[in-house]
């Protein structure tokens, strides 16, 4: 995966099959310690133990489809390179926790990406599934909740021209605001 | 244009379009609308499938079609990643492989619009006669 966005979308995949009905994204930058770290939080159906210890093995998944599951695995590959560390708190019936720390100014540090596409496919998707991203700089913090914006467009399609792009732009700006890094 | 930055901006542009738009009926009925799945597991997102899925988003709103576009996971056809699997009204699921910006058009254009079969169909299930 090019970029920060990519493997979140890849990961909320998981969320979504673990029928979860809150996915939290959470982007924290820290300038003062060059730490990025990347956090997925679900309230979906957890892991045993045993599943957790096999998550990151690039040749266990939980799909009969295939015989790899390489999502995990390559974002804990990704945060690594970048001198930072992964790790995954789970708990079945409570939900999962992914933390995906990176160093900040790492050379392979994957850039955020188009996050805001991320948030709208994923959303456009899973409609019932509340959705919070949140990314916090120095300079402040945004927050967008999937729930709050459904309540707002109240029958609009998302799909509809100016509303999507509408929300794009919203985010973009927003992100713009707390000068988030590339 | 100021530029939109909260909830109370969206719900301005969001007003606008209220008066503008006739809401669809269909989007109840998803057996009348086209449906597109998108495969979007970690090797279709690897293979580039979020541009592949803004893409019919945006072609399908622009073109005025009725759709339903969404992810699916990995349907195993990594190889042919992204792979798109679509369902025109009253038909069977037919699934196209290595769809990428210029095939999705193809696929707009011949398959959906015109229901013709293209080339890059993937045999998802094969039916005898006795089935």
């Amino acid at each position: 995966m090019k970029t920060i966005s990519e493997h979140v979308l890849d990961i909320v995949q998981n969320s979504v099959r673990a029928e979860a009905t809150l996915i939290e994204i959470i982007v924290r930058e820290q300038r003062k310690n060059n730490l990025y770290t990347l956090e997925i939080i679900d309230n979906g159906c957890g892991m045993t133990r045993e599943v957790l210890e096999q998550a990151t093995n690039p040749f266990f998944t939980s799909r009969s489809t295939r015989k790899v599951g390489l999502g995990l695995s390559l974002l804990k590959q990704n945060a690594e390179a970048a001198g930072g560390s992964f790790i995954i708190f789970s708990e079945p019936g409570k939900g999962t926790k992914v933390e995906a720390v990176f160093l900040l100014n790492h050379l392979d540090r994957p850039p955020l990406g188009d996050i805001w596409d991320t948030w709208y496919l994923t959303l456009l998707s899973n409609p019932e599934i509340r959705l919070v991203y949140t990314h916090q700089t120095n300079e402040g913090s945004f927050s967008i909740d999937s729930q709050e914006v459904l309540k707002m467009t109240d029958g609009i399609p998302l799909q509809q021209k100016e509303m999507r792009e509408a929300i794009l732009e919203m985010i973009k700006n927003n992100l713009e605001e707390i000068n988030t890094s590339k | 244009m100021t530029k939109i930055k909260t909830l109370a901006d969206l719900r301005k542009i969001k007003e606008e379009v209220q008066s503008k738009i006739k809401l669809r009926e269909n989007s109840d009925h998803p057996e009348q609308v086209v449906q597109v799945k998108v495969g979007m597991a970690t090797c279709g997102i690897a293979s580039g499938a979020k541009e592949t899925m803004k893409y019919f988003v945006d072609e399908l709103e622009q073109q005025a079609i009725d759709a339903v576009v969404t992810q699916t996971g990995c349907m195993g056809y990594c190889y042919a990643e992204p792979t798109v699997e679509i369902t025109l009204p009253g038909k069977e699921p037919v699934v196209f492989g290595y769809v990428n910006k210029d095939k999705a058009e193809e696929i707009i254009d011949v398959y959906i619009k015109r229901g013709a079969l293209i080339d890059g169909i993937i045999p998802l299930a094969f039916r005898t006669i006795d089935d």
